[in-house]
């Protein structure tokens, strides 16, 4: 097979050339590792080394779960689920002596001493690391702009930006520089970037998914999960990353198997369509609507795959309400920044990391601690420490966080009366196509409305899954289906459908 | 819920989150984060009275294990990334709090 034969895989595909010997998981990684070696998207920030034959235990480096440890470890690759295909890793996992940043310039070269269990648990089922992948700094934006470690271009249009947090993962997965990655997702960082680089991404059930090893941006709220060329592929890696994981106290067992969709038509299947997150530029009430509205370009793709659907079978309900949506970005930008700022104040310069010195006079611990993390830190990061802080701090906890925790209650509740009519929501994964690179870092708030449609199904803890449904002026839309906790099956199943009629093949120009 | 933080409150903020602000930092952040929390306080119109908090959506029993002793990281892997280890090799070195 060329090389272009090789990269126009899925990764499903690529396991089963695999599996039956049609194929040489160490011809695959080569061709991989060369493309991401000699990306120019800057979406890696570290590429497993050329000399992958080399046993584990040499100084070559790699980490362990590369190619060459795994057929170490005895592990016939062509026999495992995952039959050795790369697997890109967004840089906040962490991979036992492989730099793990988040990002951050606070832990520039940080090789932890252990291994996340959604990567070993992919490690074990056969997938090969093939490297890190860039992101906004601690999961914290929607443009990759964040990253001490410099943008991510986003491959449809190298002015434009992939979205984030998880850019890196979508952009590479989109431009073919990894068959598939693995990214998180808080308030929408695997689903928004999915959208903007026209591939799937998908955020499960709040616990199906362990977070052991995942340095945490916000404890109630990140969740790993699938960027991909397909939903089958999806499907594939999530069913090899779920389980209750006892490092975990958060994390839960499905109640079913992640199973590979093979459904063929949508009947019987409602869809709910919620006002508050379709409307257009200047529609739906007060809250974060305001001047918040989605491009019409983006709901007339929207609007052309809903008819889709119908010709599927689908019932298209259109009068769901989800009263409380409009107030879920303002929730959520009090929630996330109050967790992060105590998941963060970690980073101080002790134990790991950046520890700043100034040369010129003595420091206390104090200063060390407030000089590191002045250093460290990016814009923000800083901006959000300081948000979350001061929302926790005395006097204003009730005002701020304890309100925002009932109004995720009030969130959760609208779903839940939802799902009663309706087996699905749909919407716009994000309100815009891709923006262009500093378009939107002048004005945080401008930022932060990208989070639109997809947070509220972050603070539900509800799964949610975005797939390409068409371009405008040339760029990819996504459009999201949000289903009850646990209807993983059910979601890839009526997406899988989806996706097939739909028939997205656009591709940015491959390098 | 009008909440416009002014310098003495972002310097009281950065102190707690242990955060040095240089001069230049201060008055655009103040701004931002008045921005910011001006915006996420239209929560506070909402009628809330009555509703629980939610601080874990999805309801799990039986997280904990059992309490007995395991391994640990063994000192020298702890210690490998530090920044500076005591010289007895025994622990993280840092400044004194008072210098």
């Amino acid at each position: 097979m060329s090389d272009a034969d090789l990269i126009a895989l899925t990764a499903a595909e690529a396991a089963h050339q695999i599996s039956i010997g049609a194929l040489s998981p160490q011809e695959l990684f080569s061709a991989y590792r060369a493309r991401a070696a000699a990306d120019e998207l800057n979406c890696f920030t570290w590429v497993a080394p050329a000399n992958e034959s080399a046993p584990a235990g040499s100084e070559s480096g790699g980490g362990r779960g590369s190619i060459g440890a795994a057929a170490e470890a005895g592990l016939e690759l062509r026999d495992t689920p995952l039959a050795g295909v790369p697997l890109a890793v967004k840089d906040l996992f962490c991979t036992e002596g492989v730099p793990s940043q988040s990002g951050s310039r606070i832990l520039e070269g940080y090789e932890p001493p252990y291994t996340a269990t959604a990567v070993a648990r992919l490690q074990s089922a056969g997938a090969s690391l093939l490297g890190k992948t860039n992101q906004d700094e601690f999961a914290m934006g929607s443009s990759n702009e964040n990253s001490a470690y410099g943008p991510v271009l986003n491959p449809w249009d190298r002015t434009r930006v992939p979205g984030g947090s998880s850019g890196g993962s979508a952009a590479a997965v989109a431009a073919g520089l990894a068959p598939w990655a693995l990214g998180t997702d808080t308030g929408g960082s695997i689903r928004q970037p999915a959208a903007l680089c026209g591939i799937v991404g998908m955020k499960p059930t709040y616990g199906a998914v362990s977070r052991y090893g995942m340095i945490a941006f916000a404890s109630s709220l990140d969740q790993a999960g699938p960027l991909t060329r397909d939903v089958t592929d999806a499907a594939l890696l999530l069913r090899h990353m779920v389980g209750r994981d006892p490092c975990d106290a958060t994390s839960l067992q499905l109640p079913a198997e992640i199973e590979l969709p093979n459904a063929e038509l949508l009947d019987g299947i409602r869809i709910g369509v919620p006002a508050e997150l379709t409307g257009g530029p200047g529609e739906g009430g007060g809250g974060d609507s305001e001047g918040g509205g989605i491009e019409a370009g983006v709901l007339e793709a929207f609007r052309a795959a809903l008819t889709q659907a119908e010709g599927l079978g689908a019932q298209i309900v259109q009068d769901v309400c989800l009263p409380h949506a409009p107030h879920a970005l303002s929730a959520y930008y009090v929630l996330a920044p109050a967790e992060a700022s105590s998941n963060l104040a970690r980073f101080d310069g002790v134990r790991y990391g950046l520890r700043s010195v100034d040369p010129t006079h003595p420091q206390d611990l104090l200063d060390m601690y407030e000089r590191t993390r002045h250093d460290g830190f990016g814009a923000e990061v800083k901006r959000r420490i300081m948000l979350g802080t001061y929302a926790l701090s005395a006097g204003y906890y009730e005002a701020y966080y304890g309100r925002a925790q009932r109004v995720r209650t009030k969130i959760a509740e609208d779903f839940a009366r939802a799902f009663a009519r309706v087996d699905f929501i749909v919407t716009p994964t994000a309100p815009s196509v891709a923006f262009g690179l500093g378009e939107k870092t002048g004005d945080p708030l401008q930022m932060y409305l990208n989070d639109y449609c997809t947070v509220p199904m972050s603070l539900a803890g509800i799964p949610a899954i975005s797939i390409p449904c068409g371009l405008h002026e040339g760029l990819p839309v996504g459009l999201q289906l949000a289903g009850p906790a646990f209807s993983e099956n059910e979601l890839l199943d009526a997406a899988y459908v989806l996706e097939l009629a739909l028939a997205f093949d656009g591709s940015p120009a491959r390098v | 819920m009008r909440a416009v933080i002014d310098r003495d409150q972002v310097l009281h903020v950065a102190r707690l989150a242990r955060l040095k602000l240089t001069e230049e930092e201060i008055e655009p952040l103040a701004a931002e984060l008045s921005a910011i929390l001006d915006h996420v306080a239209h929560i506070g119109e909402l009628d809330l009275d009555g509703v629980e908090p939610t601080s874990h959506v999805v309801d799990i029993a039986g997280a904990l294990r059992p309490d007995e002793p395991r391994e640990c990281l063994p000192r020298e892997v702890a210690l490998a990334q530090a920044p500076a280890v005591s010289p007895t090799g025994e622990g993280f070195s840092v400044p004194s709090p008072q210098a």
